[in-house]
């Protein structure tokens, strides 16, 4: 009884988690604008979306956004956890350690506003950026910041949110990593740049990539703090489909959900049947050493 | 070898009043203590003693508060753990798990820039040492643990370091390969010629595979001594207890002469072959190890010998020996080992009535 | 000589030390506390728009300090503001209570599948966070709308005859919220369960407990850490929700973040919107406070 209700349970419960996802990806299909209608097999809405510039280039913009700012957030985020988990005592730590957790539970709205009147206070502040010199001219004619808010604010906040996610996430592979895997490397003769590039780095490189990867979807996917930080010229797709979402249905964006599930499930899929691969090469590897031991 | 090498050897490592403090609490305490050339030497210890600290701060990860730690009289306390010629084998091998047998074994190497031919040639060497030349391109994970023991060995042998430490070096195998191990590890380490201090909490351990042995509690030594004489002429309570098994009877020191010395306990008066430098009327312990006491169903003939009678609480039969527990009549409970060295041994059952006797030379008396 | 090697060694290991921890303090003060400490000052000043109205002034040999609680004084006095307040925690309270109800046994079906069939399951948990949120949310639009799939369904089967409206209504937003907060509440549980010895159970019912009781008396109470987390996780960030109610919540459903959303952007009464904030960063560390509170507390059990 207790296994079929719960068998029961689960399939409920990943049914309402998938659902959903499922109308959107049968819906990109469906030759009618209704959603209660079907009027048949059609690729229609792929053309459409293909035809929208606007489309387009809000997901270029997007996917440099998230490029950058998942590289920068992982690089942050590598210091920061370094700091936590290499360094017990260090002058306001603890103020640190609430810092670098605040974003995760900040609500968005306080990130974008506090961020966005935070620029146009240095926007203020600064006045015309000509009279600053050639160095601060060149920063403004490169990425159009302070004169106005674009893809560099936009970058700067979802660098110092996805700090924190990646912060987490390497945090706790360093916690859990053997400790004397760098006292060995010091005591065979590394100096503590050598320790982290031969020993600490290849031991970290997977929850570097996962790290990576979450910032990235986090970038590609947040609309409250980019709509604070976005200019007239730089919508991305996020704050363009909730322009569209809140006008009503719109069959171009099951179009579009359509394809992030499939690259998504792709990924997923390739993913699982390499690690699946490693895990079962292992296995036989570490049979094989038990067997011919000597 | 002259006079003049053989004092240099002796000092070869020199430990002077060293102290590491964490908070306050000092974890070592004013140890000194000087390590000759190719010995290995134990610091046995129950987890928190001080010993690992000890030890790494020989290694040089830990700054030591107050002292000197020093290395054929140079002094290498305040070198970083890189620039220091002595290498660890770690409690959990540390192997790097990315990297093959060959290159964890080359590893230091590299970092000293040596040429590639010769790392070659000592990686080889290395590994004809410790017998893995099969195995030159696994990688950690593919080995079983007593080869990534020897993995981690080769390791730490492979830059010729002027001591090398080992940090409980069996503790990761189970109990059946640690044995054979055990001997194994003190062979090459022996044929090496290498200085070697090891940190153990395994008592057995210790005792095969050292030279000396020190004891540690609380941070700091309770004694230093070959086993033989850690075992049989323990300085003190803790040591004696902490050592094998013993029973100890507290009494007063009633008689002390040159040669011998009579300590009168509750459970008797026993006389002992020692002297003791001390006052008649002082409180002291007497040790007796369960395997120098004699179990006999009739009192002693041999008036020399120490006797006591007692009934026989527990046995338990082991094959080679017999364990006993013995109630005497003050209560105490005494334990004896009888070794079986013929078929006809008396055995005794739960109840049976006995006497117990050893020696006066079997006895040691503890001041502390 | 070797004092000097010594110093030498610990200003070359501080330089590496100075940057990890510098570096990214640097950047969350910058990005992080200037940014908050703007929006402090901006709430305690009038609305004249965009300007920074200084706080402090120095004339005449004193320094002046004005702080404007208007905003402060409105907030509390209006009905409006302290409706949408209880109604935010109204309705992040109906989303962690339903996705524990949900969640919890989903969790604990989860741990009891075969091990082998586990890292399967998890996976399926998590695997949504990698697809867009917003789009999510926007499935729901298509479920519940008057012309949507659900209703189409039930009137094809022939239970209703009229749609229903379900979408912008609290329902569909307390639907959205606990379809969006779900595996939040999941996977904290999950990672709490799977650890739990088994042979504890076993124990309970060698000792005369039923399943249920076991259950009630064992799981439960060794689960509480996983529960708080899963809790924490939901209620914290759907209290500033802002999406959701936007797309799925009707007019009424006060949210406070739609309602920071609409100073800012439609009133353009930016120390107004800063003030709401102020005020919600409060409302949220309440709870954060407590539950610190209580994990060093439990801290110093262990």
């Amino acid at each position: 009884m207790d296994s079929r209700f719960g068998r029961f349970w689960l399939a409920m419960g990943y049914a309402f988690l998938y659902i959903p996802i499922l109308t959107l990806v049968v819906l990109s299909f469906n030759e009618s604008k209704l959603v209660s209608v079907w009027g048949g097999f059609s690729l229609k809405w792929y053309g459409v979306l293909a035809k929208d510039e606007a489309v387009i280039d809000a997901l270029f913009l997007t996917l440099r956004i998230a490029f950058f700012s998942a590289t920068a957030a992982v690089i942050l985020g590598t210091l920061a956890a370094f700091a936590m988990v290499r360094y017990p005592r260090f002058f306001g730590r603890t103020t640190f350690s609430a810092h670098l957790n605040a974003p995760l539970v900040v609500p968005e709205v306080i990130t974008g506003l506090s961020l966005l009147l935070f620029f146009v206070m240095i926007q203020n502040l600064l006045g015309p950026v000509e009279e600053w010199g050639p160095f601060l001219t060149l920063f403004k004619n490169t990425f159009g910041f302070p004169e106005e808010r674009g893809a560099f604010t936009i970058w700067a906040g979802h660098a110092s949110i996805g700090m924190a996610f990646a912060a987490v996430v390497i945090q706790s592979r360093l916690i859990e990593m053997d400790k004397s895997l760098e006292e060995a490397a010091m005591d065979l003769g590394c100096k503590p740049f050598q320790v982290f590039y031969l020993v600490t780095f290849p031991q970290i490189v997977p929850a570097l990539l996962s790290a990576w990867l979450l910032t990235f979807t986090i970038s590609m996917d947040d609309v409250v703090t980019t709509a604070f930080l976005s200019g007239p010229a730089s919508t991305t797709l996020p704050v363009l489909i909730m322009g569209k979402a809140r006008l009503g249905l719109d069959p171009t964006i099951n179009a579009i959900a359509t394809i992030t599930v499939a690259i998504v499930a792709c990924a997923v899929f390739a993913g699982s049947l390499y690690m699946f691969r490693q895990e079962k090469k292992l296995a036989a590897e570490a049979a094989a050493a038990y067997r011919d031991a000597d | 070898m002259n006079a003049r090498n053989a004092q240099a050897d002796a000092g070869f490592v020199r430990i002077d009043r060293l102290t590491k403090r964490f908070d306050d609490v000092a974890a070592v305490d004013n140890v000194s203590i000087e390590i000759a050339k190719g010995e290995i030497f134990a610091l046995l210890g129950s987890s928190g003693c001080g010993k690992s600290t000890l030890l790494r701060m020989l290694a040089g990860f830990e700054t030591p508060s107050e002292g000197t730690i020093y290395l054929e009289g140079q002094p290498v306390s305040a070198m970083q753990p890189y620039n220091r010629p002595i290498n660890m084998m770690f409690q959990s091998y540390a192997l790097f798990p990315h990297l093959t047998v060959w290159d964890n074994i080359a590893f230091g190497l590299k970092r000293e820039g040596m040429p590639k031919a010769q790392i070659e040639e000592r990686v080889e060497e290395m590994l004809r040492i410790v017998q893995l030349k099969k195995f030159v391109k696994r990688k950690p994970h593919q080995l079983s643990g007593g080869q990534q023991q020897r993995v981690a060995l080769a390791r730490a042998l492979a830059k010729r370091p002027k001591l090398l430490l080992l940090d409980e070096p069996l503790g990761a195998l189970d109990a059946k390969l640690r044995e054979e191990t055990q001997m194994e590890l003190k062979n090459i380490i022996k044929n090496v010629g290498v200085t070697c201090v090891l940190v153990t909490h395994d008592q057995d351990e210790a005792m095969t595979m050292a030279d000396r042995i020190a004891i540690m509690s609380e941070g700091r030594f309770r004694q230093v001594g070959l086993p033989f004489e850690i075992y049989e002429t323990p300085n003190c309570r803790f040591v004696a207890d902490f050592i094998g098994k013993v029973n100890l009877f507290d009494g007063a020191l009633t008689e002390d002469a040159p040669d011998y010395c009579v300590v009168t306990t509750p459970e008797g008066v026993f006389y002992v072959n020692h002297g003791v430098t001390g006052t008649e009327g002082m409180d002291v312990t007497v040790a007796v190890r369960p395997e120098k006491i004699g179990l006999s169903s009739s009192a002693p003939t041999d008036t020399s010998r120490n006797a006591v009678t007692g009934t026989i609480v527990t046995n338990s039969y082991y094959g080679s020996a017999s364990i006993y527990h013995v109630q005497l009549a003050t209560g105490k409970r005494v334990l004896v080992s009888c070794e079986h060295s013929s078929r006809h041994d008396e055995h005794f059952q739960r109840d049976d009535p006995v006497w117990l006797c050893w020696e006066p030379e079997s006895l040691v008396v503890l001041r502390s | 000589m070797s004092a000097v090697t010594r110093i030498v060694g610990d200003l070359r290991q501080g330089w590496g030390r100075y940057t990890v921890i510098g570096v990214p303090y640097l950047f969350l003060i910058v990005l992080f506390t200037i940014p908050f400490l703007v929006v402090l000052r901006l709430s305690f000043s009038q609305a004249d728009g965009a300007s920074f109205a200084d706080l402090t002034s120095y004339t005449d040999g004193i320094l002046h300090i004005q702080i404007k609680l208007a905003n402060y004084i409105y907030l509390a006095t209006d009905d409006l503001y302290a409706e949408t307040y209880l109604s935010s925690l109204k309705f992040a309270a109906i989303n962690t209570g339903l996705c524990l109800f949900i969640g919890y046994p989903f969790a604990y079906f989860m741990v009891r599948s075969p091990v082998s069939m586990r890292p399967a399951l998890l996976m399926l948990v998590s695997l949504p966070f990698w697809t867009s949120f917003l789009l999510r949310v926007y499935a729901w639009q298509g479920l519940l709308d008057d012309e949507g799939i659900i209703n189409g369904l039930l009137m094809w089967v022939g239970i209703i005859e009229e749609p229903i409206q379900m979408l912008r209504t609290s329902f569909s937003l307390i639907v959205g919220m606990v379809y969006t907060y779900l595996p939040f509440m999941i996977l904290p549980l999950y990672s709490n369960l799977v650890k739990m010895d088994m042979r504890l159970l076993e124990a309970a019912k060698d000792l005369g407990c039923g399943p249920l009781k076991a259950f009630w008396l064992i799981t439960v109470p060794l689960s509480k850490n996983g529960i708080i987390a899963g809790s924490m996780l939901v209620f914290i960030p759907s209290v500033g929700e802002y999406v959701i109610p936007t797309l799925l919540g009707g007019p009424d459903n006060l949210m406070i973040g739609r309602v920071l959303w609409d100073e800012f952007f439609a009133n353009n009464d930016w120390p107004m919107a800063s003030s709401v904030a102020v005020t919600m960063v409060l409302l949220i560390l309440a709870p954060l406070v407590i539950f610190n509170r209580y994990q060093s507390q439990t801290g110093g059990d262990r």
